[in-house]
């Protein structure tokens, strides 16, 4: 029996060692869904994926892969009930997006601003990748595009920063932690399959963010604003309509 | 252990050990949790496919008939996305599904954590301090082919003895609970992690062990569906057994 009482023992001392672990953990980097009871399971996913091995590459696939994809969530420049912003990147479409401009600002050491045409002069990556709706279908599809840490460089991303926040011309806003926004196959994609981005697929820019579900990459891009602080997006957010702010699961 | 005082042990104690019945009550909490909400996930999308692709623009391998979202009506036009008109397409929806996922997602991953730990915790003391061991893994003699074909035709012609309200099992029951312990859960837990895009990212072998995301999508059901035969047979077992004294023995635990 003397074993087992050690066994015993020593079973609960290392469960003591991980709870002082996480007593002693920095809880600020938590996400803005932190103290929500619903979201209690996707803020415990979230520390823990954080603990995984990062900077790995998701699956990349063949070009004889590439599926059907639907599209979602669509933009819809004629409707009745549209926003200023809505009807603004109605403009934009009919000019063929030579006026389209992406501003970049925040917590950088130099604000810019990219025409498509500038965004496609920098280094560009291509990967073939499965999107993953929340719904529970996917597709493979190829894309095109600078990574988004290749942009946040270019205007020199302050030390401090800790999230990067994404707006789009259809009126939503979210936010992302760097270790996705500097995921080597965390994309600002102008290209799908070979040709340009076709506008049910997010026209001219969104965001391929490849280690979120799909509903995070954000299509229409606007601008893109680095903070100190995770932001919640307020109404037009994911967490003021239900979401969860983590969605890499 | 002196060998008779096990059988001494087993024939006083009635009911459960107190951690057995905590890890069991908060186990049955998150089953149901996970039940409910994992069903509300499938009804967004109620088709099932093989492989890594799977939508509503590719056949499927079976659709499930629990949703308006069944009928999947309302597209755009397909368009090709190569100069091969059979290729790969796009198609824009039209139609607002049934979606309650918002909620629904977040109250399953909820109930998965809130099955982890405890799980983990019955997993750990379980078999360092020897219940799995003495209780539930079943003995090699109990594994004699006459022994198991006993159980067998005492289950086809529902001879259920009565039961003490603690452990102790007979060869198929045994038999069961390991195969949910150290199959079913496992998988579940495994097969739900390939469809997280962040845990593949990290972990990118998960998808060949299951043949791709839609293929552990589906074995993700498959499982759940065994799962849940499962509960109604324990639950069946329970009642013929001796409904309220096996309750005691899993709650008060006398």
């Amino acid at each position: 029996m003397g074993g087992l009482i050690t066994r015993r023992r020593a079973l609960l001392a290392g469960l003591g060692a991980v709870g002082g672990l996480a007593l002693t953990r920095d809880w600020s980097d938590m996400p803005p869904t932190y103290g929500n009871i619903l979201r209690m399971g996707d803020d415990l996913t979230y520390a823990a994926f954080r603990m995984l091995p990062r900077q790995r590459l998701v699956k990349e696939y063949t070009l004889a892969d590439i599926s059907s994809m639907p599209a979602h969530g669509i933009i819809d420049a004629a409707a009745a009930d549209r926003t200023q912003r809505v009807e603004e990147y109605g403009r934009l479409l009919d000019g063929g997006f030579t006026e389209w401009r992406l501003s970049v600002e925040g917590r950088v050491a130099t604000p810019k601003t990219f025409s498509l045409d500038e965004l496609k002069r920098l280094p560009s990556r291509t990967q073939i990748t499965r999107h993953v709706c929340e719904e529970g279908w996917s597709a493979i599809a190829q894309w095109t595009g600078v990574p988004l840490r290749t942009v946040l460089e270019t205007a020199g991303i302050l030390a401090t920063a800790k999230a990067v926040v994404l707006y789009s011309y259809d009126d939503w806003v979210m936010s992302i932690d760097l270790a996705d926004a500097l995921h080597p196959q965390t994309l600002l994609a102008y290209g799908m399959n070979s040709r340009a981005l076709p506008v049910p697929h997010g026209a001219p820019v969104r965001l391929r963010l490849e280690t979120q579900l799909g509903q995070r990459s954000l299509k229409y891009l606007q601008r893109i604003v680095v903070k100190d602080e995770f932001d919640d997006g307020g109404a037009n957010g994911d967490l003021q309509n239900g979401w969860a702010w983590y969605m890499g699961i | 252990m002196a060998p008779g005082a096990h059988a001494a042990t087993a024939s006083r104690s009635t009911g459960h050990a107190l951690w057995v019945r905590i890890a069991h009550g908060i186990v049955t909490a998150s089953v149901l949790t996970l039940v409910f909400s994992g069903v509300e996930i499938l009804m967004v999308h109620p088709r099932l496919y093989w492989g890594e692709v799977g939508n509503d623009l590719t056949p499927a391998w079976i659709e499930l008939p629990i949703s308006r979202n069944y009928k999947h009506g309302g597209w755009s036009t397909p368009v090709p996305f190569f100069d091969n008109p059979a290729g790969p397409v796009s198609a824009s929806t039209s139609y607002r599904i049934f979606n309650h996922n918002a909620w629904g997602r977040s109250l399953h991953f909820l109930a998965a954590w809130g099955m982890l730990l405890p799980g983990a915790a019955y997993l750990l003391i379980g078999i360092f301090g020897g219940h799995i061991r003495r209780h539930v893994w079943p003995r090699s003699r109990e594994l004699a082919a006459r022994r198991i074909l006993r159980d067998v035709v005492d289950h086809i012609y529902f001879r259920i003895p009565a039961a003490a309200g603690g452990p102790h099992y007979g060869v198929l029951q045994k038999t069961s609970y390991v195969l949910v312990i150290f199959v079913a859960a496992p998988m579940m837990l495994l097969s739900g992690l390939t469809m997280a895009p962040a845990f593949t990212g990290a972990f990118p072998f998960l998808l060949d062990v299951f043949g791709g995301y839609q293929s552990a999508r589906t074995i993700h059901f498959l499982t759940f569906v065994s799962l849940t035969l499962f509960v109604c047979v324990h639950v069946a077992m329970v009642i013929a057994s001796g409904f309220r004294r096996q309750i005691r023995g899993m709650t008060v635990g006398e």
